[in-house]
């Protein structure tokens, strides 16, 4: 259970929100609205960990997620802005040396079959390098269908994606909500999961 | 947490590899540099020999120094280190790996070539087989300290030169250490006490460095 209590955010000396708070349950969805520049990633990265808030506290399970920092993080998925992918290793080896280096000990076949799923296993091979913006966005999204998580935090998950690959990421998030997983979303795109809580934060000056 | 540790350093060994020319402009850099000060300041024995721990030690820290703002930058760039952040294994850890990493890369590749570049400066074979003994126990303490600076001066404009102010002072201990042990042997003295100290700065780098490079990993991701 991930519980937000009076977050504030100030980057340089403007203030981007102020008393944020929200409690996400087991099988809880929560969108973060807002326009361009009101926070989401800065809220994102905060409820991760990696940007310390002005005011407020992050709890997971009750504990502040500095205390709780290994179940925490071993139960998070954080996919931002940034893909992480290296441009001189192919699809095949981001995904699986990344879910290595983070302790998530993956077989290849495993690996090839989460990039089947999001349909990219074509391109396993190839260096990321000359995937397209897209591609790239798939083989960074293909590390969901690897995670043994319960908290997934996703900065514009459909960014960037097809029709065919935003239908697919939305019926896996559906699975993991129905299997008692959470999930964080920012979007721009009006896509429908299904859930059996859906919670929806607002930023705005 | 092994196993993340040996993915961190495999990984960037494979990197390292599939990006060779990186690799080799530390060499060539190393050699060249070295080279030089024999071409212009004479041919003379002597001479060269009484300078050659100092510059080749310099040489080599210099050359360490060219590659550290590549040690975390691509990966800052990309967003791995986000992830490496947000690892359940600690961050001091995988840092090592990525350091050790570097060394293998940068470090022991000068290390092995270095009793070459003595030659040039008439170095006697005992004191060769020092300049090999320090140059391996000091430079691990050069990648160490220099992953703090590449770590503090992440995502800042003209890291590269930045680095260097930061580290250089730092590595002064090293240096004195490392052209001491071999202008000892030089002077028929024993070299133990230089190569100790040097073996201790490396070791106490080892549990010191990692975590400073820690929290200024965490500082540069804010």
């Amino acid at each position: 259970m991930l519980t937000v209590d009076g977050l504030a955010c100030l980057r340089g000396d403007r203030l981007l929100f102020k008393n944020v708070g929200f409690e996400l349950k087991a099988g809880g969805l929560l969108y973060v609205l807002g326009e361009n520049g009101s926070g989401k990633s800065s809220l994102l990265r905060m409820l991760c960990g990696l940007l310390m808030p002005e005011k407020g506290t992050v709890f997971w399970n009750k504990q502040t997620i500095k205390k709780e920092s290994e179940s925490f993080l071993s139960n998070l998925t954080y996919i931002g802005h940034l893909n992480g992918l290296k441009d001189d290793l192919t699809a095949l080896e981001n995904l699986t040396m990344g879910a290595r280096a983070a302790g998530n000990d993956v077989s290849e076949d495993k690996a090839l079959a989460a990039l089947a799923a999001i349909g990219i296993e074509r391109c396993a091979n190839l260096p990321a390098r000359v995937l397209s913006q897209g591609q790239k966005r798939r083989v960074t999204l293909a590390k969901l269908w690897l995670a043994e998580g319960k908290l997934w935090i996703l900065d514009e998950p459909f960014a960037a994606l097809d029709i065919a690959s935003v239908s697919k990421l939305a019926a896996k998030l559906a699975e993991h909500l129905s299997s008692g997983g959470m999930a964080i979303l920012t979007t721009h795109q009006d896509v429908t999961i299904h859930a059996q809580s859906v919670q929806t934060l607002r930023l705005s000056e | 947490m092994n196993g993340a540790w040996m993915t961190v350093l495999r990984r960037d060994l494979l990197l390292a590899f599939r990006r060779r020319s990186d690799v080799a402009t530390t060499l060539f850099f190393f050699l060249i540099v070295s080279s030089l000060f024999p071409l212009g300041i004479g041919p003379e024995p002597a001479v060269l020999s009484s300078i050659a721990p100092g510059v080749l030690w310099v040489a080599a820290l210099l050359a360490g120094m060219l590659s550290l703002t590549r040690l975390f930058a691509a990966d800052f760039a990309d967003g791995s280190l986000e992830q490496m952040l947000l690892a359940p294994q600690p961050l001091t850890l995988l840092v090592t790996a990525k350091v050790l990493a570097h060394w293998l890369v940068c470090g022991l590749p000068v290390v092995l070539l270095a009793p070459l570049i003595g030659l040039q400066y008439a170095l006697p074979n005992d004191a060769l087989f020092v300049l090999i003994i320090s140059l391996l126990l000091g430079t691990p303490a050069l990648s160490l300290i220099g992953a703090i600076g590449a770590a503090l001066t992440l995502g800042v404009r003209g890291s590269g030169l930045l680095v260097a102010l930061l580290v250089l002072p730092l590595y002064i201990p090293v240096l004195i250490f490392g052209a001491g042990a071999v202008a000892a042997s030089q002077h028929g003295m024993s070299a133990q006490a230089h190569l100790s100290l040097l073996a201790a700065c490396s070791l106490l780098s080892l549990v010191l460095a990692p975590l400073a490079t820690a929290a200024a990993l965490r500082i540069s991701v804010e």
